[in-house]
Parts: C-alpha cells; structure tokens; sequence
C-alpha cells in the first residue's frame, strides 16, 4: 500500500471540512446482498477511482478477499462530494457481511453516525440485516434502507419494504430502491447520505482525540493505525499518548483513505484516516484505544469488548522441521488480524504447535487460507484438545447430561434466550457453526468460563496388534467413546498399509475392546513379469516405498505413515 | 575403475562376453486389451527398411559395448513372429559377422500362435532360431476372446505340437491367471490341461491391469471383473504345487522349467549381466567401453517406429535416454533382480559386483531383515542370500528393507578399488 505523496499533498486541504461538512458513515448487509458493489460505485461516482468496468469489489484488498468474494477485513474510503454548492467529506467503511465478522461491523459503526442499511430487493431481510440492525440501533445510529438489485426479474421492492417498516419500523419512504450494479439512483444515496445522516458532533477546537478502530502492520512503516478523530485535529510532528499503554509517539504521517493512502497535513475532528506513529507492535494500537496530544490528556472513549473466539482448532506443521517458519507465518497474520486467539499446545503425534481461536468456521478457513497463500505455508489442522483436569482420589462422579438448561427468557415477541452449561469440549469444534445453520444465521451465541466440572471421562486407548499407540490416546466422555473410538479405527484403517501380516485396530478402555477394524495381509505381493524394460519402472517404485519407509513410526511390528496420525487427529469438516 | 573386475579379467586383461541381445520387433497386428508395452502396426513395405535398421543398430551398438561374444539373442516385441525368417537371419548374420555368436547360444523368438505364425516357424529355425516361446496365454477360447488375442485355444495347441518337433525340449509356454470369471478350479484343470501338451518350460503371469488399457477401463466401468486377490495369491500357490508335482523347478517368481531348460536369455536379467537393446523401445544395460565410458549404463531406444528408424539411418543408432548407474544402482539392481530367482544371490554373484561388502556384512545387521529371517520369508547362508517358498509370494513387501539396508550400508563406506598396479582409487558411488 505505498502512495506517491507530492502530488497529493498540495490538494488535500482538511481545514476546509469542518465537522458540518463531513458525514461518517458505513455499509451493512447480509452477505452478498451488495455492500462492496455499493461501494464500488461511490468510490467511482465520487472520483475516489477512475469509472471502468474493471471495478470490481475495489474495497476488497486481500487475495483471499478477491477469490472467495467475501469481505474480510473492513476497509475505509474518504471520498469527495459536492451537493448544491457545497463539498462534503464522506468517510465510508466497507464491512464484512459474514456472521463470522460481526465483530468488524461492531468497530467500524463505532466511527460512524450512520449506515446504509442494504437489503436485497428479492431476498428481502435475512439473518444479518437483523444482527446488522441491532448492531446500529443500539448504537443510535441514523439508518437508511436501501433495497439494492432492483434490475433484476425477481425484485420486489413493495414486499420488501413492507418487510422493513414491520420488522424494523422504519417507514417505507425512507428506503432508497437502487441497482448497485448499473449505478442507478446511486447518485440519491449519497444525497441521502448528506441530508439524512447527521454530521458528527465534534469540534476542531477541543483537544485532540481520535479513536483506534482498526490497524495494520506494514514491514516498512511500522503500524498503521485507523483512526476516527473525536475531537481537536492533529499533524506531522504532533506528540501524541496512548490511552491504553501510556507510551508517548511522535506522529510521522497522517492521511485519507481513499481507499489507498493519501498523506495529508493535518486531520480535523469529524475526520477518519490513518495515522503512523513509529509504533513497531499492533498491540501499542490497540483496537478501542484513545490517542490524545501528550500536552492535553483527556478522558478515553469507550472502548471495545475484545472478541470472543467460538470455533477452535489445532494448527501444527507438516513437520516439525517447519515450527519456526509456522510460528512466524502466525505470527505475522495475527498482527492484522486481532480477533485470533493464539496459544501454544502440543500433541504427541504431530509435535509442537497452537491452540487458535476463530470467530467462526469461515474465519479459520480464511485465516488457513492467507496461511497458505501469503505465507507459503502448510498446516495440519486438528480438532483441538480442550484441558482437564483428572481427580486422582476416588471422589464421587456426578453424572450429568452434557447440556443442562439453566434459563430461558422471552427479550421481545421475536427472540428469545437461552442459557446452558456445557462442557467446553462440546462447543470447541463446531457447536457455533451448527447453531448458525440450524437456526439460518439467525441465532447469536456467547459463552463464558463455569469453571471445571467433575464428569464422568474415561481414557481411550487406540491399540495396533495390541500395542497402544501414545499418540492417539484420547480423554472422551463415556457416551461418546464407542462413536469417536470406531471413527478413529475407521480412518487408521484407511491410512494404514497392507504388511505381510494381519493388523487388529482396535480402541479400548482399560482392557475392554470397544470397536473394531482389521486390516487384511498381503497374500501375494510380487510383480509378475521383470524383464528388460519392466527393470526401471520397478526399481522406482521400489526405492520410493523404501524412501517412504523411513518416515514410518513403528508400533510394535506395524509400520505406520504420519499422515495415518494426521488423518485420525484432523477436523472432519467437510 | 571400480568396476572393471566385472569385465576385465584381472589377469588377461580381456574382456568377456557375458552379455546377451535383445531385439524388439514392436509390431502388431492387434492389440491385446491387457497390454500396454510399446507397439504398433505395421505398415506395408516397412519390413525392409526396419530389418536394415535393425542391422544397422546392432551393429552399432555391438561396437559401442566392445563385447567379443554373445550367449543369447531374443526377438521380443511385439509380435516378432510377424517378422520375416529373412529378417532374422540377416540379424543373425550381423551379429556372427563382428562378434562370435556360438552354436550354442540361445536364440530365442517369441510365437503368436497363430497359423500364420505356425506356417513359418520351420522358416525361423532354419534361419538360427533354436528356441521358441509361444503366448498361448489361456486355453479357454472364451478368454482368449476376453484378452483380445487373433487365435484359438486348438491353433495354440498345434503350434505347440510343431514347435516341438522343430525344437525338442527348447519351447516356453506363456500363460496367464487371474482372468476374468477365472476361478481356480478351472485353473487347476487349464493347467492339467497343458501340463498334458507342455515341453519342458512354462511362463505363468499373474494377469496385471495396466493403466491406459482396455481391459483396465472396462474393470473400472464394472464391465469386467477379475477374481480377488486372495483367489489370485490361491491361483499362483496351486500352480506352484502342481508344476512342482510334475517335475518342474520353479527358478523365478514366474518362470518353471523341466530337465533343466531354463531361459538363459532371462536368467542373464536376473543375474546381473549385461545386454544388448536394439530395436524400438528396446532397454540395453551395458558400460559403452567403445565411447571410453567406464559406468554401466541404462539405455532405451527411441519407441516410435518410424523415428527410430529415421534416427538409425541418421547416426547408426536411436538410442533415446541413458542413464548412468552409480555403484549403489547397479548394487540395487543385483539385488531386486536376483531375489526373484528361488536360487537367489550367492555369495559369489554378489562378490563380483560388491567386493569389499559381502550379503552378510550388508543385510546380516538388522532388525528388520533378522525379523525375516526369523519368519522364515529369506533364508541367509552360506549360499547366499535367498528367498523362502513362502517368502517369493511377498518379495516386493520385503525389498524396501533390504533397499533401504543397502543403501545405508553403502553410503557408510566409500568403494575403493585396486587396479592392476596397485593403486587405490576411492571411486564414484554418489548417487543422486
């Protein structure tokens, strides 16, 4: 993300867009229904980029992004707008539409007055144009419908916004009908976005403050941080603090996003842009931080719950060999990607390696994704081990089922909330993701720490001929253990190859068997014909099977692949 | 060199002629639906340019290895039955014309058993032909239809009645198990079957599905099924027993003769030695001592008929890859090949290639060999190194071991080698 700065830096004067004149404000949907096609169209409709049919999903940066279609990461753009005579500054920030992402919209609303409430004309409302809307509503934020692909057969804008005014009471005339794709009445929002949203209630003549409400670490520049100025204004050389660690920088550049960076003298209250500080760790920016001028301290601004991780996984390298490089990838994507949970585990299969905690399923495929394609780099990824702890005395089991209702309240005539105590090793893997197809996006789940119950786990032992395998070794609670037992026996026996002998797979407890799978011997393992032209193609295969053997663990007299391990201890997702 | 004991004798200085010839005839009428080697058909008025060609090759490649003698021909293919008798006379000739080819040296040509292939079999022993190896490949003519083969089961039988008047005690029959709807009943009454009309050597193949061919596609579509493998492993045990009752040794993996009538030509693979390849797709295992070359070296000519033939006349020979064998792969070559054969590596076999490390010092060491030997699958003493009854059946889940003992045992020691004066070179045995 480098800028050419000259240029840029005479026309850009900030002092002229005072509070009244800017409106900060962002996009919210559900996926697909066309936030990023939106946005791509203000930017052009603006100049913010040339009109080309080439825009596509401008906003979306990452390969990841631009691949999958989705938005992942909240971008900014401030863009130019002239209404009867006058220039306004529109800061728009373009949020992701996944569940996952929730968290995204719930920073990027906190630097805004308004949004625009996007609503696909056919689909009409689905599960995140409500969750988006709470998210608003409660902010008190100004909201303004618009119904988007009104070009196509199917749209119904009358059923739609009949939905809207019941659902959310909000009247039908303030929806804006527009066709995202083909940029008509696109021109309407941004007068809408003008007049109907309010300018943010700051002034340039308070003392500088500025919100954190996202940042990146670039290896050249340090981090940069988003910022959403509260009040006072701010410039090159200023020494500003950070409310959160109280540490002191002295500020290099300051810009626009438009949506690449624009350096600017100056950013004034109302404004949003980015600031580089000489910070060398995302964590001295801290999301929901308070940045204020070290000669005039204020109070903070209310700052963010931090997310709460509700899909976890194993992540371990092909081989050990690779740890540094894995750890270091991680690292690296974490930085820009706060709302990953990071701790170090290990597995007796697969050696060292992480706990993380995803925000959900598409989250982890994504951050898998980036893993791979930015930083070259390749992952086992496991169902994660949850902690026990084991009672040595024989103290009295209590027997519980494995969710127990605890509360159930009506909030209002449309939803209604429940509490449970789970184990924890239920929900890791994939609770989050079913409760949201289940209930199709529309249910919200949250958990926290009961502490550590006793219940009745038991030690499964996998067994090859009779010799336990230690890797394998699993805690499960007893109605589980048959299921989870014959699938591990399942997948080994898939993974394992045929020996001169016979193979019992079997999972146990203590000395009982509880499944079972056999894997056949070789009766006749001997090529043909070996003749002249037979020789070469034989003598390859034979040397990569003995290349192949040296990266065999042996159990007892079983030879075992790694990938048998990794094909037993990985997610079954899919 | 470090090889140079293998063909130099250390007190004459000469080279000896312990290699034999290879030639592929690579075409065909048809195509049978379970084969996938290199072969074609043929185009009219080809034959003479092709039998020049492969004069010329010979020639040439003879020149090359610096040989003095040959110990065996083979006309493989493909079909060489198609091939004129005056085609391998002219060879023959060739071959006798720059090198001494004995009148006992095994010239051996494959059959199609067809009556075609019949009318001219006297022709081909008149031309120097001394062995005939006839593809009867089942004697059941519903399979044969399966396999896609041009003759009947009672045109087989006849040729192998010719056959062995034209050379008694010197014909090989082909036959494959593990066809479809194949049970092992029938097996045992095809093989008492043609135990009836056999000479003294049988080639049993265990049928392969390759991929790439009709016979392999129409058992993925579920057109065809072939029997499981444990009826398959049941089939070879059986012809095992039976062949054994009737007289003959099994002497490799596939191949059982009577009274002593080996394949020398095939014995000449699993032993190690060295050949000549001439003719499309044809492999060659040979040191190019004519080009000062010191290393065996692995050759393939050219596959496609008409290039070869165009190289041929272009630069004598169409010689398309070769690749030099360091000293650990011609080592796992010895090995791989010669387990094969029941009478296994013997000591001396093994001395002649590996000097400096004997069978016991390379495979006596470890856990997983001495495993083997335990289960009784090799057998290591002070014949050699060999497999079991039991153990032939599994020779190919035992050889990555033993690859991967030798391959360690060999990079722990450089080779060094004594020449005639004295000197110690410490030799090439890096391999990729």
């Amino acid at each position: 993300m480098f800028s050419t700065h000259t240029d840029k830096q005479e026309t850009l004067d900030l002092s002229k867009f005072p509070a009244d004149k800017i409106r900060n404000f962002c996009i919210i949907a559900h996926i697909d229904h066309g936030k990023s096609t939106l946005a791509d169209r203000l930017l052009e409709m603006t100049g913010a980029i040339a009109k080309t049919e080439k825009n596509k999903q401008v906003l979306d940066k990452l390969q990841v992004e631009r691949e999958r279609g989705i938005t992942v990461k909240a971008q900014t753009a401030s863009l130019f707008y002239s209404h009867q005579g006058e220039q306004y500054l529109l800061n728009l920030i373009d949020t992701p539409g996944h569940v996952d992402f929730s968290y995204e919209v719930s920073r990027s609303i906190s630097a805004c007055q308004g949004v625009l409430l996007i609503v696909d004309a056919n689909q009409g409302i689905q599960a995140q144009t409500v969750a988006n809307f709470y998210l608003a509503f409660e902010a008190q934020l100004t909201i303004i419908p618009i119904l988007n692909k009104i070009d196509l057969k199917n749209a119904d804008p009358k059923r739609v916004e009949s939905q809207i005014e019941k659902v959310f009471d909000i009247p039908r005339d303030d929806c804006i009908r527009i066709s995202a794709k083909h940029g008509t009445n696109v021109e309407m929002v941004l007068q809408a976005v003008v007049n109907r949203i309010p300018p943010p209630a700051v002034s340039s003549d308070d003392p500088f403050r500025a919100l954190v409400f996202d940042s990146n670490f670039d290896h050249y520049r340090g981090v940069v941080a988003n910022i959403a100025v509260f009040g006072g204004r701010v410039r090159k050389g200023d020494k500003i603090v950070s409310a959160h660690l109280g540490k002191t920088y002295e500020v290099n550049e300051i810009g626009l996003l438009r949506p690449d960076e624009h350096p600017t003298q100056r950013l004034y209250a109302g404004q949003v842009g980015y600031i580089i500080a000489g910070m060398k760790d995302v964590k001295e920016a801290q999301i929901g931080d308070t940045l204020y001028l070290q000669e005039q301290p204020v109070k903070a601004l209310p700052g963010f719950k931090p997310a709460k991780a509700m899909v976890f996984a194993g992540m371990y390298p092909m081989d050990q060999s690779e740890y540094p490089g894995l750890r270091s990838a991680i690292e690296r994507l974490t930085l820009n990607d706060s709302s990953v949970t990071v701790q170090k585990d290990s597995s007796l299969a697969l050696g060292a390696g992480w706990r993380l905690g995803f925000l959900g399923l598409l989250h982890m495929e994504v951050f898998n994704q980036r893993l791979e394609q930015e930083y070259n780099a390749s992952v086992i990824v496991t169902a994660p081990t949850v902690p026990y702890k084991a009672v040595l005395s024989s103290a009295k089991l209590i027997k519980n089922r494995r969710a127990i209702q605890k509360n159930m309240v009506y909030i209002d005539d449309q939803r209604v909330m429940m509490k449970y105590l789970f184990p924890l090793n239920e929900i890791v893997v994939d609770f989050y993701d079913l409760l949201k197809s289940l209930s199709s996006g529309y249910a919200s789940f949250d958990y926290e720490n009961a502490g550590y119950q006793a219940a009745d786990l038991i030690k499964m032992d996998i067994l090859l001929n009779g010799r336990s395998v230690e890797e394998l070794i699993t805690i499960v609670h007893r109605d589980r253990a048959y299921n989870t037992g014959k699938a591990m026996c399942e997948r080994l026996k898939d993974s394992i190859p045929r020996q001169m002998f016979e193979i019992a797979v079997q999972a146990a407890i203590g000395s009982k068997i509880i499944a079972r799978e056999t894997i056949k011997a070789y009766r006749k393992n001997v090529l043909a014909k070996c003749y002249g032209g037979d020789i070469t193609r034989k003598m390859k295969l034979l040397k990569r099977q003995a290349e192949g053997k040296k990266k065999m663990r042996r159990i007892g007299n079983v030879e075992v692949p790694k990938d048998a391990f990794i094909n037993v201890l990985k997610r079954k997702d899919k | 060199s470090p090889w140079s004991s293998l063909w130099r004798d250390p007190v004459s200085g000469e080279v000896p002629s312990l290699v034999h010839s290879l030639l592929s005839w690579p075409y065909c009428l048809r195509r049978c639906s379970y084969c996938n080697f290199n072969k074609y058909i043929p185009r009219e008025n080809n034959s003479h340019v092709m039998t020049d060609c492969l004069q010329r090759e010979t020639e040439t490649l003879l020149q090359l290895s610096q040989i003095s003698s040959i110990t065996s021909v083979f006309f493989g293919g493909g079909t060489p039955s198609l091939a004129h008798p005056s085609t391998i006379a002219a060879i023959l000739e060739t071959v006798s014309r720059q090198v001494k080819l004995p009148a006992s040296a095994e010239v051996t040509l494959e059959v199609n058993p067809t009556p075609m292939g019949m009318s001219k079999l006297e022709d081909f022993c008149r031309a120097g032909v001394n062995r005939l190896s006839i593809g009867v490949q089942s004697l059941q003519d519903n399979d044969l239809g399966v396999l896609g083969r041009d003759h009947t089961s009672h045109q087989a039988l006849e040729v192998i009645e010719e056959a062995q008047r034209l050379c008694p005690g010197r014909v090989s029959v082909d036959v494959m198990f593990g066809r479809p709807r194949q049970s092992v009943e029938s097996w045992e009454k095809e093989l008492s079957d043609l135990l009836r009309v056999c000479d003294d050597h049988v080639s049993l193949y265990q049928l392969t599905l390759e991929r790439g061919t009709q016979l392999f596609k129409q058992v993925q579509q579920g057109e065809v099924t072939v029997p499981a493998e444990d009826v398959m492993a049941e089939m070879y045990q059986c012809a095992r027993r039976t062949l054994q009752q009737n007289g003959f040794l099994q002497y490799e993996v596939s191949n059982f003769a009577r009274n002593n009538a080996v394949s020398h030509h095939n014995m000449s693979y699993w032993r190690g030695k060295q050949y000549i390849g001439v003719g499309p797709g044809a492999h060659g295992r040979f040191v190019p001592l004519g080009d000062g070359g010191v290393v065996r070296e692995a050759r393939t000519q050219t596959l496609e008929p008409d290039v070869w033939i165009h190289e041929v006349q272009q630069r004598g020979h169409g010689t398309r890859r070769k690749i030099q064998l360091c000293h650990l792969q011609l080592l796992e070559e010895v090995l791989v090949m010669g387990m094969r054969m029941t009478q296994g590596i013997n000591h001396n076999h093994w001395a002649l290639f590996s000097p400096q490390m004997n069978l016991q010092e390379v495979f006596g060491t470890t856990s997983d060999v001495h495993q083997l030997l335990q289960k009784g699958y090799l057998i290591l003493d002070d014949r050699g190194l060999r497999c079991s009854w039991d153990g032939l059946v599994l020779l190919d889940s035992m050889l990555p071991a033993l690859l991967l003992e030798l391959e360690t045992q060999i990079q722990q020691r450089p080779q060094r080698n004594h020449s005639a004066d004295g000197q110690t070179q410490t030799a090439n045995s890096q391999c990729e």
